[in-house]
């Protein structure tokens, strides 16, 4: 037990360092999420945002570190977590049905071998309702658009009832209703007491969606509340010295009136 | 043309094999490893040939357990080629899969070379050649003796396919997923190849490590033109995989009388078939060349 970890974290990092070909993506990281946030990682492109929700997940190879969900090893954990992965990640072309991906979340309680059954169904019909497009259920993936792919993954996210959430990018590439169905599911898990981690690239959106918030650039920059977190000083840090970004960086600190 | 016993047993082991051929063939297909299939079955090779030094026998548990240490180390070093190599997974593939056969040719030339396993039944198979090697069973019933190897090695695969069939399935479609479930992606992929690899050697006889590929590839091919749900999709295969080795076997006996030319390989024709198929269902299917011109596909809606 890490006293600078206490368990009542739900995700604790610890000297995590990741590198490919012997690049460092990921430098010595120490990270606390508190219980109950509904967190954002932000930052540039490169600066290890998913590398960290992958190596947080033993996706990929750590170089060093340690990583405890509530305080014990990620795999004595693992029915405590959903990942919601990129979407490009997957073959769209994969020959299953809306229902059949959703489906998919509830194999890790099914357990290995055992067939879907009628209430695995149920609940994938359910999930799906709730993000809007139980009326797609039996359409084959490659025939969704964007958005409703999108949904698909968070309705799969949704039945395996997880207490925490790794979310890479889900509002990446949508349109502006289910970027909106989205958020309005995540504040409603996040609202139930579940964590919530998402990588997100908008910062024009940071300060309404996310109530906590990691800065990222190969090193943590900055990691609390969103209000304290959310500077110009910190984002200067962050994005460095990408200055067509940093307009950016003021026009969504102006939105906010900061 | 007249149809024998020794025609009816040609094709029995000619469906049968397609039949084996095609389950772990969708899973290639579907994993964007179709390639594979290629490799593993001529780097088996080399498995085959110590198997065969090693035991003297040619059919034996040790020639698919040495098949099926080939196919996993083939996944194996393409692996690690491509990883501490740094060449692409194609290359690096090539580099392992050419290696190891030509290993198991030069085994084969020196250490077997006086035995009934020669090379080029290595390359296309003797499928003519699968009636003069009968065994009797059920006391008085007469049947090819590969028709049992490979007819186990079917419903092997049925049943691995069977047993496994969620976890192949989310190990395909999404291994981060599958992994964060506890589902070993890898583990899978493992599974799949000594599939491939047992299914490779079982079909060696018959129809040797060329004409193999085109059994694993093309009849999940054909059914991907014509459906997108996964039962659906194997259940066509297998019917297009055993449809391929009939005619395949119907037209190597017809050709030759109909125009006059001489004997043709079965195992030949039947793979030339599966290319026949893909052809006609690319061109005339619900999504083939002929149709799509016209009405366009319609776009997804938005909500």
């Amino acid at each position: 037990m890490r006293p600078e970890h206490p368990p009542e974290y739900p995700l604790a990092v610890h000297d995590l360092t990741v590198a490919y070909h012997r690049k460092p993506v990921l430098w010595d990281l120490d990270l606390n999420v508190p219980e109950g946030k509904l967190a954002g990682i932000v930052g540039p492109n490169g600066a290890g945002k998913s590398t960290l929700l992958k190596a947080c997940l033993d996706l990929i190879p750590k170089t060093s570190g340690e990583v405890l969900i509530y305080g014990k090893p990620y795999e004595e954990q693992r029915d405590l977590i959903a990942y919601v992965p990129q979407r490009e990640s997957v073959d769209w072309d994969f020959p299953v049905s809306a229902l059949d991906v959703v489906t998919m979340g509830t194999y890790r309680k099914l357990g290995w071998f055992k067939r879907v059954g009628r209430q695995q169904k149920q609940q994938a019909h359910e999930a799906l309702e709730q993000v809007g497009i139980g009326h797609l259920a039996d359409r084959q993936i490659s025939q969704l658009s964007g958005g409703q792919q999108q949904r698909v993954f968070l309705a799969r996210a949704l039945v395996q009832d997880a207490e925490i959430y790794f979310m890479d990018e889900p509002f990446a590439a949508v349109d502006a209703a289910t970027e909106q169905a989205i958020i309005e599911l995540l504040q409603n898990l996040n609202a139930r007491g579940k964590t919530v981690l998402c990588v997100h690239h908008d910062l024009a959106t940071v300060s309404r969606y996310f109530d906590h918030l990691i800065l990222l650039n190969m090193r943590i920059v900055a990691s609390g509340p969103t209000p304290e977190t959310f500077t110009r000083e910190n984002l200067q840090k962050t994005y460095g010295g990408k200055l067509n970004l940093l307009d950016d960086v003021a026009e969504a600190l102006k939105n906010v009136g900061r | 043309m007249t149809w024998t016993t020794t025609d009816f047993h040609i094709t029995t082991v000619g469906v049968l094999c397609a039949m084996a051929c095609a389950l772990p063939g969708t899973f290639l297909l579907l994993r964007r490893m179709s390639m594979m299939g290629d490799a593993i079955s001529h780097a088996v090779l080399p498995g085959l040939a110590v198997a065969f030094l090693i035991s003297g026998a040619r059919t034996s548990w040790w020639m698919f357990f040495g098949a099926a240490v080939a196919g996993v180390m083939t996944a194996l070093f393409t692996q690690w080629i491509s990883k501490f190599g740094k060449v692409d997974r194609g290359a690096s593939m090539g580099i392992v899969f050419t290696t190891l056969f030509a290993v198991g040719l030069i085994l084969i030339e020196q250490g077997a070379g006086n035995v009934d396993l020669d090379a080029r039944c290595v390359l296309y198979g003797a499928l003519e050649l699968v009636p003069l090697n009968m065994v009797t069973v059920f006391e008085n019933y007469e049947m090819p003796r590969a028709a049992i190897v490979i007819g186990s090695t079917l419903l092997f695969n049925l049943a691995v396919i069977g047993f496994f069939y969620k976890e192949f399935t989310i190990a395909s479609f999404d291994s981060g997923l599958a992994e964060t479930q506890g589902f070993h992606p890898r583990l899978m992929h493992y599974i799949l190849m000594t599939m491939v690899a047992v299914t490779t050697v079982a079909a060696f006889e018959a129809v040797g490590s060329i004409i193999v590929i085109a059994m694993l590839i093309v009849p999940p091919a054909t059914a991907f033109l014509l459906t997108r749900r996964l039962p659906i999709l194997i259940l066509l295969s297998l019917i297009i995989a055993a449809g391929s080795a009939i005619l395949g076997h119907l037209t190597t006996k017809a050709i030759p009388v109909i125009f006059g030319l001489p004997e043709t390989t079965s195992s030949g024709m039947m793979a030339t078939m599966t290319g026949i198929i893909f052809l006609l269902v690319w061109l005339l299917g619900p999504q083939g060349l002929i149709r799509r011109n016209g009405t366009e596909l319609e776009e997804p809606e938005e909500i």
